[in-house]
């Protein structure tokens, strides 16, 4: 993918105005909120955080075209929520891949 | 972990969204975070911080020639003053585009961005796309996004990846002598304050 095309394309519209919706989707603005909130409480700084969220989107501009997914900024911030609690040892990657296997193992109509 | 489906679980914006919500239950229950502190912070936000902030400090530069000086000269002292904090302003530069320079503002390694004063960034900011492009080669990424600048016209490009925080100050368009500060207020965008746009008159 080029930058005109994304550019110009719906992965990221132009900025004619300043009417863009802030979050695409809700989780998005969870995922936001919740670091926000361990900013706020001291779970850790802005700075690490920051820190965790440049090797992410690193991560993924290293990726081989055919194994780079579409660009998706807060995929790359959840990546680098989660890689920030394990070195804080906040969170065991056990759990939250368990968590995770259980919510999508979820019956339908019991998924939200 | 196998790396490849390693990253497949990570960018899948399906997954990203089931882990959001797996994190944050995990967050709960252990008591790292309070489910409606996070609703309070998403609400300020989306709707309490937004670009009117910087939109008021780039109004009364234009209406007060002292105030413009030292908000270039010193801006942290301004907010300080004007009361204005919150994250990601500990170190903010104002920069004043006039004629024959345009300044426009970007950060290159993820998303650094003035919250405080204009809220959070819009996607195309945190684009890989706009990240690097637009360091690269300003005038043809300013064009694409609608703004045509006259070939000699300096584009400085502020590059956020630091500690410090960019702001531009627009030039204030003709046509607008007689409106007041909330009038003026209005008119400023936030595009125009990362640089990617000028300030119209209605």
């Amino acid at each position: 993918m080029t930058g005109v095309e994304i550019l110009d394309g719906s992965q990221a519209a132009p900025p004619r105005d300043n009417g863009e919706l802030i979050f695409e989707a809700p989780w998005q603005s969870r995922a936001f909120g919740v670091v926000a909130d361990l900013v706020d409480s001291g779970s850790f700084t802005w700075a690490e955080f920051r820190h965790s969220l440049i090797s992410a989107i690193q991560t993924w501009e290293t990726l081989e075209t055919q194994d780079q997914p579409p660009w998706d900024y807060y995929s790359c911030w959840v990546s680098a929520l989660e890689q920030l609690l394990f070195e804080k040892v906040l969170l065991d990657p056990a759990e939250i891949d368990l968590r995770s296997r259980e919510y999508v193992d979820r019956p339908h109509g019991h998924d939200h | 972990m196998n790396e490849h489906e390693h990253h497949h679980h990570e960018v899948d914006p399906k997954t990203a969204e089931v882990r959001t919500e797996a994190l944050e239950d995990l967050l709960v229950e252990k008591g790292l975070i309070d489910r409606a502190r996070v609703d309070a912070l998403i609400e300020r936000f989306e709707h309490d911080l937004g670009p009117m902030v910087g939109a008021h400090l780039v109004a009364k530069s234009w209406l007060e020639p002292q105030f413009r000086d030292s908000l270039l000269d010193n801006a942290d002292r301004v907010l300080e003053e004007e009361d204005i904090k919150g994250a990601e302003i500990e170190h903010v530069e104002v920069k004043a585009n006039e004629p024959g320079i345009h300044n426009v503002v970007v950060c290159t390694l993820c998303s650094c961005y003035p919250w405080a004063l204009l809220g959070l960034p819009p996607s195309w900011y945190k684009s890989p796309e706009y990240r690097s492009r637009v360091v690269r080669e300003p005038r043809k990424v300013l064009q694409e996004m609608g703004l045509s600048l006259d070939a000699d016209t300096e584009i400085r490009v502020w590059d956020s990846s630091s500690e410090t925080r960019f702001l531009v100050l627009p030039e204030r368009p003709p046509g607008t002598e007689e409106l007041g500060l909330e009038e003026l207020a209005q008119l400023v965008t936030r595009d125009s304050m990362i640089g990617v746009a000028k300030v119209k008159a209605l």
